[in-house]
């Protein structure tokens, strides 16, 4: 159980330096580094809460997917010698005081609501039940999804193609 | 000390409240795409939690890769049109795409 704890301090750690790195750093590749750091960290926390297929799900997703897709957009639309420019930040005292009243009030909340905690199972492997679960009770919104991502590859190709001139 | 529910909700907190400071603050439109990242995955941290030690069973879990899937897409759609911004402006400014307005 210590062991449990000393890890998660450690990824909570690197989840909040990262995040923070996302919102703060002046260079804009920065930012995607502390994204990969706030990202491996969370999925080490769903290794914790025994949630192991959406943990490996999160590393194919996002740090294989969504994070690369970041990188190119970053390689791709910003000057790489000039990083400054495009990452300025505007209203940072407005933005921090956002951050303290939003984090303030959900900490509040999440620490004084009496949640009905239930007899917590064992950490296990739960990638049976899920895909159990995807192809009887979740069959509608899984089917939904695939449907969801056809529409979004075809907009995204639509959008982000050259006009052909005639 | 073991790991109780409070633990991750308020890791969950300090990470949306993270990205919805990059959000806020931040001009560059794929740095903005980044906190919607933060955001989604500490929406996704609470769903897990929850799952586990209020509903005690894989609900949390599911939904939690629903809204992973989804996250997927609004990146895809978002870089994309990110980068048709690029083509028309040549920056990602997100004060300077205001070709709507008028």
């Amino acid at each position: 159980m210590q062991t449990q704890f000393v890890i998660f301090i450690f990824l909570a750690l690197a989840t909040l330096v990262g995040a923070a790195s996302v919102a703060l750093s002046r260079n804009i590749f920065w930012s995607a580094m502390g994204l990969l750091s706030s990202l491996v960290g969370v999925g080490g926390m769903y290794v914790l809460l025994s949630a192991d297929f959406i943990a490996i799900t999160q590393v194919l997703v996002y740090i294989g997917g969504v994070l690369v897709l970041i990188i190119f957009a970053v390689m791709l639309t910003s000057h790489i010698q000039d990083i400054n420019v495009s990452n300025r930040s505007m209203g940072l005292a407005g933005g921090f005081l956002v951050f303290w009243v939003v984090a303030t009030l959900l900490c509040f909340v999440a620490l004084w609501t009496p949640w009905k905690i239930t007899v917590v199972p064992p950490v296990e492997g739960t990638t049976a039940a899920i895909g159990n679960g995807l192809l009887g009770k979740w069959l509608l919104p899984f089917e939904i999804a695939s449907v969801v991502l056809v529409a979004t590859m075809v907009g995204a190709i639509v959008v982000a193609r050259k006009e052909v001139k005639e | 000390m073991a790991l109780t529910l409070n633990h991750f909700l308020v890791i969950g907190a300090l990470l949306f409240g993270f990205g919805l400071l990059a959000v806020v603050t931040r001009r560059n439109a794929v740095a903005v795409l980044m906190g919607i990242e933060l955001i989604l995955n500490a929406a996704n941290l609470n769903l897990v939690a929850f799952g586990r030690y209020v509903a005690g069973n894989i609900s949390g879990q599911v939904f939690s890769l629903f809204v992973i899937v989804l996250a997927a897409a609004e990146a895809a759609v978002g870089l994309a049109i990110i980068l048709a911004i690029y083509q028309m402006l040549r920056n990602i400014d997100t004060s300077q795409a205001t070709t709507l307005k008028e």
